[in-house]
């Protein structure tokens, strides 16, 4: 009786997982829709006849944009890391005066619209010279990461035993050494955490790559999609290949690292 | 506060008086053993703000920096000229009266409210049941779960272009089906009455897995023995429901919709590739609005794109300032 119940819910489950991925399965049904049949009236629910296309255009007109945005998240990831964790170690192990002012501004940081940082990088990367370049790009990704970074490795990091640490010093540690040596093996998962939601962000940001990289030489994988759009909006087969493709880092993220998702957008949200 | 003085002022004597045989000896180690104790603490403070330092450096440079060239170009006339010689007149509040005289305004600031407030709604409704849902152990239960995160990781760029290709008016699916049913053809994106109800439609999907997330992580927290005692007393699914699980549940909703109203006020991929804000003003929300002044025509008007930014931030201050607070509470109880 019980397991028929069940079985019932995992059916109504399935239901609505199917429901709520349904744009994902149009996505790649699209993208391997024949151009000509793109506005067929009423659309085929299946890859009939399917081509690639799309995909072949991709290859040939993406490239740059996908290897740029390759570049970016991983700059991004690599200046969120070196400026977050040594922080949130002194954050959690160290008890620094004014410490909890520093968490204070790094919770507001998160809050300000894309919109304005915007706005204010641009003035500034205007008179660096940075507008157009990767550098300028990572560093303004950057600032949608090191505060959730921050605060993601103070939250692991305050976990780790006291004791590992006065062993360190005991054995004539300096803190930097029991930082490299000891704290950030053991925070292993954390580090993952970080870096995967770090390159997400960097990979899909639209409104710094809008904004700061307006006419370079190169730009990220969301531009090249945003000119698709702009540009041939008959071409949607193309458009969703290259959609298919932007998606490839979090499918990537959502297999190889499910438990960490999850874990990030907790900790992220509510503090221990 | 006040007994600490008095404390200490009893002590000292009486430590003095007791102290007197053996006071030349430790008169000279005490202050110097203190001395060390201060110079180690200073030493340690120090190095933690060694770690710290880059981290503070760089909010000053990339965070209230950025921030202060907003305000100040929201205070000045900022032209094409002002790119090249770097000078740009200082006007005071006119950017600020302009943006508020403006017939924009009054739209953006109602479709702002609107998108945030049913964003919210449908998102955090949907949300809780299903993570209710998902709550009972089924088969397959956490694997399905997962998949439910898939739209929350994509790129907003490529969740808007999905949406705006289904919600097409002649080709769209949403429409076939629609029609299939019997249903008129309805212009989503291109209709001042239905562009505001699309983007929310594609925003309230997109914010669905973190609110089934967050409240998932909620029910886990509330203990068993609660439910089991409910059942003993043989309350119904229903009444279990309404009695306890959104009474325990009360802090973390609180954070979740907080949350989301501060992303949510944030939004601005989905808007600007559906429907960039249009027909005319239907979908256009400060964001929007700032961006479309800013960035989105042929000659930039930063200044009184930044003046709309500034507004934009005050509403999200207000909204973050909530959060704080009910994030203390909830670690406080």
């Amino acid at each position: 009786m019980t397991h028929s119940r069940t079985w019932w819910k995992t059916l109504i489950g399935v239901l609505l997982t199917g429901i709520m991925l349904f744009p994902l399965y149009w996505m790649i049904n699209v993208s391997v829709t024949q151009p000509t049949d793109l506005r067929r009236d009423p659309p085929n629910l299946f890859p009939v006849n399917p081509t690639f296309a799309g995909y072949s255009t991709v290859v040939s007109e993406q490239l740059p944009y996908l290897g740029t945005s390759l570049l970016v998240g991983l700059g991004t990831v690599a200046l969120t890391l070196a400026l977050s964790a040594p922080a949130a170690f002194a954050l959690a192990k160290l008890r620094p005066v004014g410490g909890t002012a520093v968490n204070f501004v790094l919770l507001i940081a998160q809050m300000i619209p894309g919109i304005i940082m915007a706005m204010g990088f641009y003035l500034i990367f205007n008179s660096w010279g940075l507008l157009d370049t990767i550098p300028g790009l990572i560093l303004a990704d950057s600032t949608l990461a090191v505060p959730f970074g921050v605060l993601i490795f103070t939250a692991f990091m305050s976990g780790i035993p006291n004791e590992l640490l006065s062993a360190a010093k005991i054995d004539g540690a300096s803190a930097w050494r029991t930082f490299w040596s000891v704290v950030l093996p053991v925070s292993r998962n954390s580090v993952v955490t970080v870096s995967l939601f770090t390159f997400l962000w960097a990979w899909s940001d639209f409104i710094f790559a809008s904004t700061l990289n307006r006419g370079g030489d190169l730009q990220p994988i969301t531009i090249g999609i945003y000119k698709y759009i702009g540009n041939n909006t008959q071409d949607w087969n193309a458009i969703m290949a290259t959609a298919v493709v932007a998606s490839v880092p979090a499918a990537i993220l959502l297999v190889v690292a499910q438990r960490y998702v999850a874990a990030g957008v907790t900790a992220g949200a509510v503090k221990d | 506060m006040s007994a600490t003085p008095v404390t200490r002022e009893k002590v000292t004597p009486s430590l003095a008086a007791r102290g007197i045989a053996g006071g030349a000896a430790s008169a000279d180690a005490v202050p110097s053993g203190r001395r060390v104790r201060a110079r180690q603490r200073r030493r340690a403070q120090l190095t933690a703000w060694a770690f710290i330092a880059p981290v503070v450096i760089y909010l000053v440079v990339f965070y209230a920096y950025p921030l202060y060239r907003n305000l100040d170009l929201s205070f000045r006339d900022y032209t094409l000229r002002s790119f090249i010689d770097g000078t740009a007149d200082f006007v005071w509040f006119d950017n600020y009266a302009k943006v508020l005289s403006n017939s924009t305004f009054a739209p953006a600031l109602l479709n702002t409210a609107v998108f945030t407030g049913v964003s919210i709604i449908f998102q955090f409704s949907i949300g809780l049941a299903l993570a209710v849902f998902f709550f009972r152990n089924f088969p397959l239960a956490t694997t399905l779960r997962a998949l439910f995160l898939v739209p929350w990781l994509l790129p907003l760029l490529v969740s808007a272009s999905i949406w705006a290709w289904m919600l097409n008016s002649e080709s769209g699916i949403v429409n076939a089906l629609i029609q299939a049913l019997g249903g008129p053809q309805i212009n989503w994106l291109t209709s001042p009455e239905w562009a505001l109800v699309s983007v929310l439609i594609a925003n309230i999907w997109i914010g669905i897995p973190f609110n089934l997330v967050i409240l998932y992580s909620g029910l886990q927290g509330i203990p068993s023995d609660v439910y089991e005692a409910a059942s003993l007393d043989g309350a119904s699914g229903w009444q279990t429901f309404w009695r306890i699980t959104v009474p325990l549940l009360r802090p973390v909703s609180a954070i979740t919709i907080l949350l989301g109203l501060v992303y949510t006020l944030k939004v601005f991929d989905i808007i600007w590739i559906m429907t960039r804000g249009g027909p005319v003003n239907a979908s256009t929300t400060l964001s929007i609005w700032s961006y479309r002044l800013g960035f989105g025509g042929q000659s930039p008007d930063l200044s009184p794109a930044a003046a709309v930014g500034n507004l934009l931030i005050i509403l999200a201050f207000i909204f973050g300032l909530i959060y704080i607070r009910a994030q203390r509470r909830l670690a406080t109880p």
